[in-house]
């Protein structure tokens, strides 16, 4: 399968199984489109346009790459690889928030049950299963999450110090990651937090009007001016380790590229903005007729990115457009996805174990609880069979190896169908992968040519894309 | 090659008899939460 695009004056072909992405001339690209290479009496016709002998030369390289498996390779098989193995957990800390976002998919932290906190001895019966189901694998990834975590600072330190005690005697590695709104993050707690955790998500939509519109305290007030200057501070003594800021954008505010704006010029270098996933019904939530607004709102963005990227006093990484590819996941990873229900799990406070965070509170997806370890083996069975092997629609699209199938409960919630993914994610999904593509493409040009970058492509001016 | 530029050196398809490791961030834990996203992972092989 090969996916032919053009993003302004770039043309790329990505050919989906070897994940191989080619740099077009426009005579290139005017050949695969339509796969008018194939036919002597179609490709004839660009004649008049680019001359006989660049035409043929053109399809001679065409020719070369698929010789050389590079363009239309024939699917690749393959079972998994991968072994069984819990090797992720996200700890539910507090089933309570100091924040009431209208937004919230748990329920303004509650996961539509009472309030809760996690406890030391549930969550070190939660540590000592995932060591126990681990397997071979050595790192092991633990998200304090919530509600909101920094209610219950103190068990997340007894459970860190849990966490490290087990690490020699196990051959383990613990990555942990906090998610918080920011409200209470100290100094004490920032400087634990910088200490301890591998990387740190502070929760904020961007711009004071967008994110008091949604992210409320529970007087019904905005949540922006007591939370910036809590992150400010944090991420200045934050130096090099992974953080994100993270913002969620709805249909309320489609230009949500001022919010990327608005966070990078607030000093913060690590933004995450990601698309609400609500109910049809809600009145932010997307419907198709936004689509075309979020594309055009994505390209906005990333002429921001590289503008921005230019210029080291004003480089940023967002989340959605960093891309790999040479260092990326396998191919086992990009078909098998998230791992939810297999490789990942979400704990609740009173023990419960859930797929992810995302099932949390629907109890027929309780698959166990830490104390008797899984139980619902016919649950976990369900999220086995979600590979994009198995769902027609990811078999046929040629995005597939980078979002691997797309966020299961998006598509249950959608779709009440694992094997259906959410329809406006993919659209969604598939431009970043192209505008990822482009950036990476472009950047690398401008960096080569001190900022000038033609429309066609010589050879010479790709080296060390 | 004239009018064709490959970006990426290695192919997913390379080598797989030796991968499959496991050992790779799990992606909702990195940043997003909502969406699943394994392209800009990467290897810890």
């Amino acid at each position: 399968m090969v996916h032919v695009f053009n993003v302004k004056d770039l043309y790329f072909a990505l050919d989906t199984n070897t994940g191989l992405v080619h740099a077009l001339d426009k005579i290139v690209y005017d050949l695969l489109s339509g796969e008018k290479f194939k036919d002597e009496n179609k490709y004839k016709q660009l004649y008049g346009t680019y001359g006989e002998d660049a035409v043929k030369e053109a399809v001679s390289e065409i020719q070369y790459l698929i010789d050389n498996k590079m363009l239309y390779t024939e699917d690749t098989e393959y079972e998994n690889k991968i072994q069984p193995a819990i090797k992720a957990m996200c700890l539910n800390m507090t089933h309570d928030c100091n924040l009431r976002c209208e937004y919230c998919f748990a329920s303004q932290g509650t996961y539509k049950g009472e309030k809760a906190f996690l406890s030391f001895e549930t969550g070190k019966k939660a540590f000592d299963f995932l060591v126990k189901n681990s397997g071979n694998r050595r790192n092991l990834e633990v998200d304090f999450f919530g509600g909101e975590p920094l209610m219950n600072f103190e068990t997340i330190k007894k459970l860190v110090d849990y966490g490290r005690s087990l690490e020699e005697e196990y051959k383990k590695h613990f990555r942990f990651t906090i998610t918080t709104n920011g409200l209470l993050l100290d100094e004490e707690k920032a400087d634990y937090i910088n200490e301890n955790m591998d990387n740190v998500v502070l929760s904020l939509d961007g711009r004071k009007e967008t994110n008091d519109r949604m992210r409320k305290t529970p007087k019904g007030t905005g949540s922006y001016d007591l939370i910036i200057d809590n992150y400010r501070k944090f991420v200045g003594k934050r130096g090099s380790r992974d953080y994100f800021v993270r913002g969620t954008f709805t249909s309320n505010n489609l230009n949500f590229s001022e919010d990327v704006k608005h966070l990078r010029d607030s000093g913060f270098d690590k933004i995450s903005l990601e698309p609400v996933v609500a109910k049809p019904e809600e009145p932010y939530a997307f419907k198709e007729e936004h689509v075309d607004a979020l594309i055009k709102e994505y390209e906005k963005l990333a002429e921001y990115y590289i503008e921005s990227n230019m210029d080291k006093d004003k480089s940023f990484q967002f989340f959605h457009f960093n891309i790999n590819l040479d260092g990326g996941p396998c191919i086992y990873k990009r078909s098998v996805g998230c791992g939810a229900g297999t490789e990942y799990l979400a704990v609740t406070p009173s023990g419960d174990l859930y797929p992810c965070h995302q099932f949390v509170g629907d109890e027929g997806f309780i698959i166990g609880n830490v104390d008797e370890g899984i139980t619902g083996r016919h649950i976990v069975e369900k999220f086995k069979n979600v590979s994009v092997h198995d769902k027609p629609a990811c078999k046929a699209c040629w995005a597939k190896f980078f979002c691997s199938g797309g966020c299961h409960a998006n598509a249950y919630n959608f779709n009440k169908d694992f094997s259906i993914p959410y329809e406006v994610g993919c659209l969604l999904e598939k431009k970043r992968v192209e505008l990822s593509i482009y950036i990476k493409a472009k950047m690398a040009s401008l960096n080569r040519f001190g900022g000038m970058c033609g429309t066609s492509i010589g050879r010479e001016k790709w080296d060390g894309a | 090659m004239k009018y064709i530029k490959t970006l990426n050196k290695n192919k997913l398809t390379d080598n797989i008899t030796v991968k499959g490791c496991g050992e790779c961030q799990t992606s909702c834990q990195s940043a997003c939460k909502t969406s699943c996203t394994v392209g800009n992972q990467k290897c810890e092989k």
